[in-house]
């Protein structure tokens, strides 16, 4: 029975074969860097190497929980992802419903390539379109403002604007492209339930909310559980562009401090434990959701 | 479908539809607006879009914007570099992703539940910015080339989407074809990727666009301004707002004092009309090539396909 298992698994070379390369990589460029993470518990100097330097601990998780900058980093990244999932998800989910009434076909399709343009501009661009808009003496939205009310708004300063800025614009890049999930899934709706509710004497909308939408609700919830995997992950990409002095207070979250105290400070050590801080929140979360998921609704993801 | 238009409409029903379609356009407008304003205010006089005079449609229509583009040496290097990290960091990621995915499809495969599971856990642990810095530092990978094409070799997210696709393939065929005495490579070679078209454009768009619009790793891995993609160079104009002083002082202040008022705020127009301009040179090949790609989208969606 051993000898037969071992003589198939021989047979599959090619395909372990077609697997290596990017086994490999994952190896590499994936798992060999998860190995340097202790240098969060010790205080790395590029003389020494990851494993000349000196343990040190916890000192570095201490440092960070006692900084000054902890609580607000903390605030902000929780701040702008909760509310981008709380807006993002549901506007995703009504445009799909709203497609999926969209009898013809060439309309809907149409309708769909210029709702899923945003998604395909780049981070740079829609935070340079974002400072050219917003801009105080020549953006077109301070335009409007001005012609009806007199006042001009500065949204790039300051805290006040910046988390609706982020959030809003999210949403106007990637709602349209985040329907497509949910529309594939309304095509699998039993077109006999709609007819029988239409039979009954359902009007459309009434279809929608105890047909359509029930039937969405495992793909939603798989979503938001995967959504709450990176509930810390937030992206730093757009972040970081957004940024400036005047707006600090708001706007920086856990990843572009990462950045900040790792490769502007070298301070490689430190930065490493605020990173795999977060990573362990993280999976804390998405674990957390999955095993709620799974009690309340016998969807989860593993 | 037929048989719920074939019934006459209620009153309720109608008003309803109109509804949808009214938020549906009102929607379409909030997404496309923007994107036309930059087109117009990239062809308009700066002084008008300065002043809120463009609000849809060009007013005093002009090419000085791309003229300037075309003389910006850094956007041309830019756009080559870019071209070269998509086309060749694509075609490495298609020729790692989809065999592996194929593997990793095969029911007979012994142990193919841990080896995915070896790539599922890095969606959701990594070792961080810095322990990747020093790893790629340790491979003598920074400021080259060769790790813009390199970096993220390996997407699990397309890497399941692809496995899913495949799975679905028939198994006769399979059968069919290793009675025949095909080995697995001329199997995945000769009979999986000719049906697999919609699979394979999905992840070279995904990819593709994700080493087209991609500005982190290169601020973080490349020092050498030669090998800057094209989001770099836009972060410098976008957001940084620095534009060579060669193309600034080429233009407008002709004729007046350098450091005028006046020349100032021509120079700020400029540079206005620039930004836009390099907004449409830089995101136009995108938005032209999805449209005909759209069609195979919905494959490239994973829907309760996450579990082994």
């Amino acid at each position: 029975m051993k000898t037969k298992k071992k003589k198939s698994i021989w047979r599959k070379w090619q395909l372990y074969l077609m697997i290596l390369p990017a086994l490999l990589y994952v190896i590499l460029f994936n798992y060999k860097p998860m190995y340097g993470l202790i240098i969060a518990f010790k205080d790395y100097s590029f003389r020494q190497g990851i494993l000349g330097s000196p343990w040190v601990g916890f000192q570095q998780f201490e440092r960070l929980f006692s900084s000054y900058w902890f609580p607000i980093i903390l605030k902000n990244t929780l701040t702008l992802s909760v509310l981008a999932l709380i807006l993002g998800f549901p506007a995703s989910v009504i445009i799909a419903l709203m497609l999926n009434e969209v009898i013809n076909n060439r309309v809907r399709k149409s309708i769909q390539t210029i709702l899923f343009a945003p998604h395909f501009i780049s981070t740079v661009v829609v935070c340079g379109m974002l400072t050219l808009f917003l801009s105080p003496s020549s953006g077109i939205i301070n335009k409007v403002i001005e012609f009806f009310t007199g006042n001009t708004i500065f949204f790039m300063q300051g805290t006040t604007w910046f988390k609706w800025i982020y959030v809003l614009s999210g949403i106007w890049q990637e709602a349209g492209w985040g329907s497509i999930i949910y529309f594939a899934a309304l095509a699998s709706v039993d077109k006999e339930i709609l007819e029988a509710a239409q039979m009954d004497g359902a009007s459309r909308f009434q279809r929608i909310i105890h047909v359509n939408l029930p039937a969405l609700v495992p793909t939603m919830i798989i979503v938001f559980i995967l959504n709450c995997g990176s509930l810390l992950g937030i992206g730093y990409e757009k972040v970081y562009l957004l940024q400036n002095e005047t707006n600090l207070m708001a706007s920086e979250v856990i990843s572009t401090y990462v950045y900040k105290v790792g490769l502007e400070n070298n301070s490689y050590s430190f930065s490493t434990a605020v990173g795999l801080f977060n990573s362990v929140v993280n999976c804390i979360i998405l674990v957390a959701a999955n095993l709620i998921s799974r009690k309340a609704s016998d969807t989860s993801l593993w | 479908m037929e048989k719920l238009r074939g019934k006459k409409m209620s009153l309720n029903d109608r008003l309803f539809v109109c509804c949808n379609y009214l938020i549906l356009g009102l929607i379409l407008v909030i997404a496309l607006y923007p994107l036309i304003f930059v087109v117009s205010a990239s062809v308009s006089d700066p002084v008008a879009v300065t002043s809120g005079d463009v609000i849809l449609l060009p007013v005093g229509f002009t090419l000085d914007g791309y003229k300037y583009i075309m003389q910006y040496q850094d956007i041309f290097t830019g756009y080559a570099n870019t071209i070269l990290y998509t086309v060749g960091g694509t075609l490495l990621n298609l020729a790692v992703t989809l065999p592996c995915a194929y593997a990793l499809s095969r029911k007979d495969l012994p142990g193919r539940g841990i080896l995915m599971k070896v790539f599922i856990v890095t969606m959701y642990f990594s070792g961080g910015l810095i322990p990747m810095y020093l790893n790629i530092r340790d491979f003598h990978l920074l400021d080259t080339r060769l790790y813009m094409m390199l970096g993220g070799l390996v997407s699990v997210y397309n890497l399941i989407v692809s496995r899913t696709f495949f799975a679905g393939i028939s198994w006769e065929l399979h059968e069919a074809a290793m009675i025949d005495g095909c080995s697995d490579f001329k199997i995945f070679a000769k009979l999986v990727l000719p049906l697999s078209k919609p699979v394979i454009v999905v992840m070279a768009l995904y990819y593709g666009v994700g080493h087209w619009n991609e500005y982190f790793n290169a601020m973080i891995y490349l020092s050498d301004r030669g090998k800057y993609p094209l989001q770099l160079i836009l972060r410098e104009i976008l957001i940084q707002s620095k534009i060579a002083s060669t193309i600034l002082e080429g233009a407008g202040g002709a004729g007046l004092d350098a450091g005028s008022m006046q020349a100032m705020m021509q120079q700020a127009d400029l540079m206005n009309l620039i930004k836009y301009g390099v907004i449409v040179v830089s995101t136009l090949p995108m938005l032209i090539v999805f449209p005909w790609l759209q069609k195979y989208f919905e494959k490239g969606v994973m829907i309760g396909s996450v579990k082994g």
